[in-house]
């Protein structure tokens, strides 16, 4: 076992220049993370300067038999938690061997929006709160909860400390540090008020940066709850009943929004969002219809409904925004399962380049 | 021979190395908390503390054990900061974190926050911000670096103290000159019962039994004695390196119980030291895979309940002819003494019975060296005509907010009516 932990803690830079990189990608479900390693003969720090590379399309569903090459094109790098010294983990979308974006890259298109310069002008900030469920491996059950039963009511559950309140911290405290590490723009973690669910914050992150930031998160979050023997969810119900949801909450501002008379900008964004409620809706997450009923601190998915520090809001907004006449407001209809590249880019589309 | 129980359910690490590390707590043995245990019969055999990552022992465990260490000042200035409240209850913490970009050294230099006051009973779901003032800082114990634990207490938007705040009000007392001219310290000893988890019984206790009576448990060292000392043992030098003035620890009367002493601090610490060292306590308990009840009377019957002695003292009572003072404070404190017995803590009159050291919760009695009583006056203190007086009527779930609090306002602030005064010294057998 300890030649085991020393090879994995082996520091290479005494002995070559040479990194590893992880290149990530997602796969064709559209929500699994992909990834497989490849050396460089020295560090990297310019995404630009990374090699494209390939993959077998075929085998996540991206590609057919016959012609399955995939392109990999490095976006972002962060450093490497797990192998550390000079490694690296590379952010990639993905397309076809002409140049095309395929299908299922929603990085793309995005990246056009965040470039149009009406959006590069208003500066777009993003605050993502990705809350997620830990389930026990061999049963898709929740970590702490008595099999074959439940454990009592929401309530306890909350921030709070304890043994009989608090399940798998080693893991939220770990990821905390891990995307710290990693160069991640992570802003704080709480526990929910589901025992067994957590949220982290990433952000503010500025245009395509959010959507990089929060799916290399997601992947250090799934290394992690690999090592522990845990399964991660981000399914956005996971317990049908009296059991809160996973959301994906996304805070948003312009710089109009933050400069003076902030305001009255955020409310006509707002009113142009409730125009496009359903485009929205339909981008923000399979199975959300489960998870927004108007019960648990949510707003019925069919319903657009904003307001001050109204937690049943589709859109809430913060009473220190309303005092300052200036700030951000909060989408909270998005599912913890949505894809950031998608709701982000959709938003400045909506709120600044859509005309009703 | 006691077997303590830990659940297989619970996620917990489960440390198979020591670590050189000197601050961070998950580095600790946890496993010598109940694997050193002799197993009697092997009805729950390798089950003791039980991660479920390990079925089998693998080495990739301790990549989160190195994540958990990691050590983020070489590559940001950025630290994590735990932001702590009081929940609903009046006796639940809460917390949450967030990355500040450099290190500080005081409170004011902190963000306010705001949380989900609907999640915690403490806002209704259409208004449901409540906003967090920092107030003190202490080192994290659990990430180590410049990491740290923020006590805050909580506001609505307008800026009013929400009414389950009982620090504001406390604020207000320990800023009266009169107060703080008298320089008030606090000596409080926590104590608290350890719980096995799947089960509300104590810890080391048999399920379906009781362990035999009170008498070789107080302050005694054994497995058949002496229950989760490493709890007790982590926490205390988790409060020394968190900043936390505690003062020491033992073994209570009852098996499984457990107290420690913070103090002496001045004013309003008092209270912010107790609750940052009952937040760590519960961290700890969390990742012992234990429950930590503050219960004042846990198990009814012939076994002590828990309480939160307050020892308490002025600079006059300090100087000479402090004796005169003390025994004015008590006759003060026997005229109020419904008031105080109401803010002393939910279920105390479980407790306060008359028997196990107590006094009946409808009394109010003093006297010198006597721990049946309301109020205990230490020997030293006598023999040197001045010092402290101890109040052991608070529950061990009681807030030291209000009580430290409430002893400085009816002892520095309140005066009783003359005649009132007269008959309570009478009665008191007082020679004020």
């Amino acid at each position: 076992m300890s030649l085991l932990t020393d090879l994995l803690n082996l520091n290479l830079s005494a002995t070559t220049e040479k990194v590893i990189a992880e290149y990530i990608w997602i796969g064709g479900s559209g929500m699994d993370l992909r990834s497989k390693a490849r050396t460089l003969s020295g560090p990297v720090s310019d995404p630009s300067k990374l090699p494209k590379w390939n993959y077998d399309g075929s085998s996540t569903g991206q590609a057919p038999g016959e012609d399955s090459e995939v392109i990999l094109y490095p976006q972002a790098i962060f450093r490497d938690p797990f192998r550390r010294g000079n490694n690296i983990l590379v952010m990639c979308d993905t397309y076809t061997p002409a140049g095309d974006p395929i299908p299922t890259n929603k990085r793309a298109a995005a990246a056009k929006i965040f470039s149009h310069p009406d959006v590069v002008a208003e500066v777009p900030w993003y605050g993502i709160e990705q809350e997620y469920t830990l389930l026990q491996k061999d049963v898709k059950w929740p970590i702490g909860w008595p099999l074959g039963g439940f454990p009592g009511p929401q309530g306890p559950y909350y921030c709070a400390a304890g043994a009989d309140k608090a399940f798998g911290r080693d893991i939220v405290d770990s990821h905390y540090k891990a995307c710290l590490y990693a160069g991640i723009n992570i802003s704080g973690i709480n526990g929910e008020v589901m025992p067994g669910q957590w949220e982290f914050q990433v952000g503010p992150s500025v245009g395509i940066s959010a959507g990089d930031e929060l799916w290399a998160a997601r992947y250090i979050l799934e290394r992690i709850t690999e090592i522990a023997g845990v399964v991660l969810s981000f399914d956005p119900k996971p317990i049908q009943g009296d059991w809160n949801g996973a959301g994906a909450h996304t805070n948003y501002s312009t710089k109009s929004m933050r400069n003076d008379g902030g305001y009255e900008v955020i409310k006509k964004a707002i009113e142009k969002l409730g125009l496009r409620h359903k485009e929205h809706i339909s981008a923000y997450g399979e199975g959300n219809e489960r998870r927004l009923t108007g019960r648990h601190e949510t707003a019925d998915i069919n319903t657009f409904l904003w307001g001050v520090a109204n937690r049943g809001a589709s859109i809430r907004v913060g009473r220190d925004t309303e005092q300052a006449g200036k700030g951000y407001f909060e989408d909270r209809r998005p599912a913890s399962n949505m894809d950031p590249y998608v709701v982000t880019s959709m938003i400045a589309d909506t709120t600044i380049l859509w005309k009703p | 021979m006691a077997q303590i129980l830990a659940p297989s359910t619970q996620w917990q690490m489960r440390i198979s190395k020591p670590s050189t590390n000197a601050s961070p707590m998950t580095a600790k043995m946890w496993g010598s908390l109940l694997l050193k245990q002799n197993k009697k019969g092997a009805t729950r055999s390798s089950s003791k503390f039980r991660v479920l990552a390990l079925k089998s022992d693998n080495s990739t465990v301790n990549r989160i054990e190195d994540l958990l260490n990691l050590d983020v000042t070489p590559f940001t200035d950025k630290i994590i900061a735990e932001y702590i409240w009081i929940g609903g209850s009046g006796i639940d913490l809460r917390s949450k974190s967030r990355t500040i970009s450099k290190p500080v050294e005081h409170p004011s230099e902190l963000p306010k926050w705001n949380y989900d006051g609907s999640s915690t009973g403490q806002a209704p779901g259409e208004d449901s911000e409540v906003i967090l003032y920092p107030q003190a800082i202490f080192k994290d114990p659990f990430r180590g670096g410049n990491n740290i634990l923020v006590i805050c207490d909580t506001y609505t938007p307008a800026g009013e103290p929400i009414p389950t705040n009982k620090r504001a009000r406390a604020a207000e007392v320990f800023s009266d000159k009169k107060v703080t001219d008298e320089v008030p310290w606090f000596g409080i000893e926590q104590e608290y019962t350890l719980l096995q988890t799947n089960v509300k019984w104590p810890l080391g206790w048999p399920v379906g039994g009781y362990p035999g009576p009170q008498g070789p448990y107080y302050c005694a060292a054994g497995a058949d004695k002496s229950f989760g000392r490493d709890i007790s043992d982590a926490h205390y030098k988790a409060c020394l390196y968190a900043g936390i003035n505690i003062s020491g620890t033992n073994g209570e009367v009852m098996p499984g119980q457990w107290e420690y002493q913070v103090g002496p601090s001045v004013g309003i610490e008092a209270g912010d030291h107790i609750w940052c060292s009952r937040y760590i306590l519960e961290r700890i308990t969390e990742q012992a895979g234990v429950v930590l009840t503050l219960d004042p009377k846990p198990i009814e019957g012939d076994w002590n309940g828990a309480g939160c002695h307050t020892n308490y003292s002025t600079k006059s009572m300090r100087e000479d002819g402090g004796y005169e003072v003390i025994k004015k404070a008590i006759l003060n404190l026997s005229l109020r003494h419904k008031e105080h017995i109401s803010a002393y803590g939910e279920g105390n009159e479980r407790r306060l019975t008359g028997k196990h050291e107590t006094a009946s919760i409808n009394t109010f009695s003093w006297g010198v060296a006597n721990r049946g009583c309301s109020i205990r006056v230490g020997r030293e203190t006598e023999k040197q005509g001045k010092g402290y007086l101890e109040d052991r009527r608070p529950a061990s779930n009681m807030d030291p907010y209000v009580v430290t609090s409430l002893l400085a306002e009816t002892t520095v602030l309140w005066e009783p009516t003359l005649e009132a005064e007269a008959l309570a010294a009478q009665k008191l057998a007082l020679n004020v």
